[in-house]
């Protein structure tokens, strides 16, 4: 059995909570105490039914907001497949979260209301999704009972949706008809959708093919922890710790020890203390060596042919998260997984309109706002840029002396060429 | 050329977790495994032999004991600590109690979960953890849902949903400023059934308490078991019996409620949970029923 990790996007009151309650609920992951207690807290609130939106909006504040404010994480298998949903805000303000929740996802379930079909936030939620790197995509046109189950209003909207797929190259989308509320097509087919013949959602789910790691990616792992155990037993043993980021590590492989440039062999590979013939992406190994050579946290391990050019100049697109506004000269830390350095972001070259795409001229980067920016770091990183690589193309920025997450980085470009000289 | 591992969802949870469990070693100079001796602590210690042996653990085990666990539990956490070879530090909410002139909680289901939060706060002082690993999976509560993998905490350990970093990719940040700690929960991604089922596939071995077997019970006003113990004060009025049960989880035996199975393996144990309506905290822990929000008020209290 496998594991789909996707998020759930749209505007507020399109049917977000509610979708995910019915899947949580059409697939039995609701158990009756659960259910009880829902029950009880709806008719405490407001009269009626079963509110399925509140399987999902868990923190107080958001029940007395009656909105979604973060990423909240929840649950569910099928006999065939095990599911993470990842809920993301709709609210403008929370750009930051909708960035949290795609980038841990390997699709994206963009939630339309039938009656307004696609809108700002439709559009601006699939360039953050495809941005973060997701390509398959779920157009989920709901509350369709409220246009009269319209097959017209249905075509319509996927042509629109179509316009905003095509302009970001997105190949994999998925439209499904649907009604949360009553259940239509959800996890059943629908009687009132005769003229739909695609999958329900749930059957879509489990049968779209998941982010297998790619095995020809090139092969990327950042040692985490040192293992040393100086026992009497094993007074010399040396393990560096850490996860396969990409592609297959092998023993006997001719590696390179990143960023000091060092080569040697890769004498073994172990999995719970068993050497193996072959790991591969998201693995947890340790790697040992043949030669004793200085290796410690934040350091990569390459295959020799595969290697990347350590660089201290990035560009990279950031998505700003903090409230205070990021000027040119700021002075950070780069989270690139296990390595960290000092660095200065020399320039902001332009923000995006996440609405248009265009590229415009900034001065700043302020919260949610999606910037193109050329950074030096301290200490050179081993790194791809996000097209070549989703895991060590990404970094986060944090604040030197608070510490806080300030910035999501993609990497554009490792080693940016010389600006261009007016003639 | 060796053909290539295929890896199943279980395969992905204990890399997800061995990951996290390194990032811990790498990033903080003291951190700290929170072990309760329920199968949730006992799966992150297998997960951490897988990602430190064959090295110490770069942690301690810390149990805090509200002096109404069952025997049974303590005496597997102990030969477990001496089995792995590994350092475990006990500290007692009884000693809490009386250093700080705290109230015992009355009642007839007199209930130390509360007071566990004073406890651990102080062995987080006492010791200067600034990293403790614990079991808590977002399924278990819907506070739970919204929690982060790193969940930074101030100095008098308290969570502030609002101000929590946002957590991008598998990049955890574990950058903290003096008196703050972080929470680290490497099981996060898994659900109840996921935990059997990883027990079940590594043979890890669990307390007796939590397969099938005979015990005399006070049958509660919901229909629900507790175990007799000394801990309780039964009247006359009371209704005993005694049933064929196990516990779904192993806290306070003061407040977690038995269930009627007769599951004596692991496998009939996963086929109950299977059939299982009722969730896990639901059918087996009374306190958290106090309030609707009873975990969200407990996490920004400093509890786990
Ligand atoms: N008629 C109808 N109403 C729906 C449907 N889905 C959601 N709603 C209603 O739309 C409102 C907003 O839904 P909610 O799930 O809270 O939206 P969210 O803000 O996107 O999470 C609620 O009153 C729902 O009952 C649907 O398919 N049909």
């Amino acid at each position: 059995m496998d594991l789909l990790r996707f998020i759930t996007c749209g505007s507020v009151d399109d049917g977000k909570s509610t979708l995910i309650g019915r899947l949580l609920y059409d697939s039995d992951a609701v158990s009756l105490d659960v259910l009880a207690a829902l029950e009880e807290q709806n008719r405490t609130s407001a009269a009626g039914t079963v509110d399925l939106a509140l399987l999902t909006d868990g923190l107080r504040a958001e029940r007395e907001q009656g909105i979604t404010i973060d990423v909240a994480h929840k649950y569910f298998t099928t006999p065939r497949r095990k599911f993470i949903i990842t809920d993301t805000p709709g609210h403008v303000q929370y750009t930051r979260n909708m960035v949290t929740g795609a980038s841990n996802a390997d699709l994206a379930i963009v939630l339309v209301d039938a009656r307004q079909g696609v809108v700002e936030q439709t559009r601006r939620h699939t360039i953050v999704a495809a941005l973060l790197g997701i390509r398959r995509f779920v157009l989920a046109v709901n509350k369709i009972d409220l246009v009269g189950y319209s097959e017209q209003v249905f075509r319509d909207i996927v042509a629109d949706y179509a316009a905003v797929a095509a302009q970001l190259g997105l190949r994999q989308v998925v439209s499904i008809p649907l009604s949360a509320l009553n259940g239509d097509n959800v996890v059943k087919p629908s009687a009132n959708l005769p003229w739909y013949q695609g999958p329900n959602l749930l059957e879509h789910l489990e049968t779209v093919t998941v982010a297998t790691e790619a095995t020809t990616d090139a092969a990327r792992f950042q040692v985490q922890y040192v293992i040393r155990p100086q026992t009497a037993e094993l007074p010399d043993y040396r393990g560096y710790a850490g996860r396969i980021q990409s592609g297959v590590y092998r023993p006997g492989d001719r590696v390179l020890v990143l960023p000091a440039g060092i080569e040697t062999t890769l004498a073994a590979i172990e999995i719970d203390q068993q050497a193996v013939p072959a790991a591969v992406a998201p693995q947890g190994v340790v790697l040992r060596l043949a030669d004793d050579v200085d290796v410690s946290r934040g350091d990569t391990i390459v295959p020799l042919a595969q290697a990347p050019v350590p660089t201290r100049e990035l560009e990279a697109t950031l998505c700003w998260m903090a409230e205070q506004p990021l000027r040119p000269g700021r002075k950070l830390l780069v989270q690139h997984h296990t390595a960290k350095t000092r660095a200065v972001v020399q320039a902001i070259v332009a923000r995006t309109n996440i609405q248009t795409l265009e590229q415009q001229p900034a001065a700043e980067a302020r919260l949610n706002d999606i910037v193109r920016v050329r950074l030096k770091t301290a200490r050179p990183l081993a790194a791809d840029t996000y097209q070549q690589n989703r895991t060590t193309g990404a970094f986060i920025l944090l604040d030197e002396q608070t510490g806080a997450t300030l910035a999501a980085g993609l990497i554009e470009q490792t080693a940016p060429a010389e600006p261009e000289v007016e003639l | 050329m060796p053909t290539l591992p295929r890896l199943d969802y279980l395969d992905r949870l204990e890399a997800e977790a061995v990951h996290i469990l390194r990032e811990v070693a790498g990033q903080f100079q003291r951190p700290a495994l929170l072990f309760s001796g329920g199968k949730d602590s006992i799966a992150l210690v297998r997960l951490a032999q897988k990602a430190f042996r064959p090295g110490k653990f770069p942690f301690p085990l810390v149990h805090i004991d509200t002096g109404h666990n069952f025997p049974e539990v303590l005496a597997f956490r102990d030969r477990l600590a001496a089995e792995l070879g590994e350092q475990l530090i006990v500290r007692r909410v009884e000693d809490t109690i009386r250093q700080r002139g705290l109230r015992e909680p009355g009642g007839k289901f007199p209930s130390r979960n509360a007071l566990q939060t004073y406890t651990l706060l102080d062995t987080v002082e006492e010791f200067g953890f600034d990293a403790c690993i614990g079991g808590a999976r977002r399924d278990e509560e819907k506070a739970r849902a919204k929690e982060r993998i790193f969940s930074v905490r101030d100095e008098f350990g308290q969570w502030d949903p609002r101000r929590q970093r946002p957590e991008l990719w598998n990049i955890y940040n574990g950058q903290i400023q003096p008196g703050e700690n972080v929470r680290v929960f490497p099981i996060s991604n898994w659900t109840e059934l996921d935990v059997w089922n990883y027990i079940q596939r590594e043979n890890i071995p669990l307390p007796s308490i939590y397969f099938a077997h005979e015990r005399r019970c006070v049958v509660l006003p919901s229909g629900q078991l507790l175990a007799v113990t000394e801990h309780l004060t039964l009247d006359a009025t009371d209704e005993l019996t005694t049933r064929q049960v196990r516990f779904r989880t192993v806290g306070d035996a003061t407040c977690t409620a038995a269930v009627e199975s007769d599951a004596s393996t692991l496998a009939a144990i996963i086929d109950d949970i299977l059939q299982a309506k009722v969730s896990e905290r639901g059918a087996t822990r009374l306190d958290d029923r106090i309030s609707e929000t009873g975990m969200e008020d407990r996490k920004r209290n400093g509890y786990f």
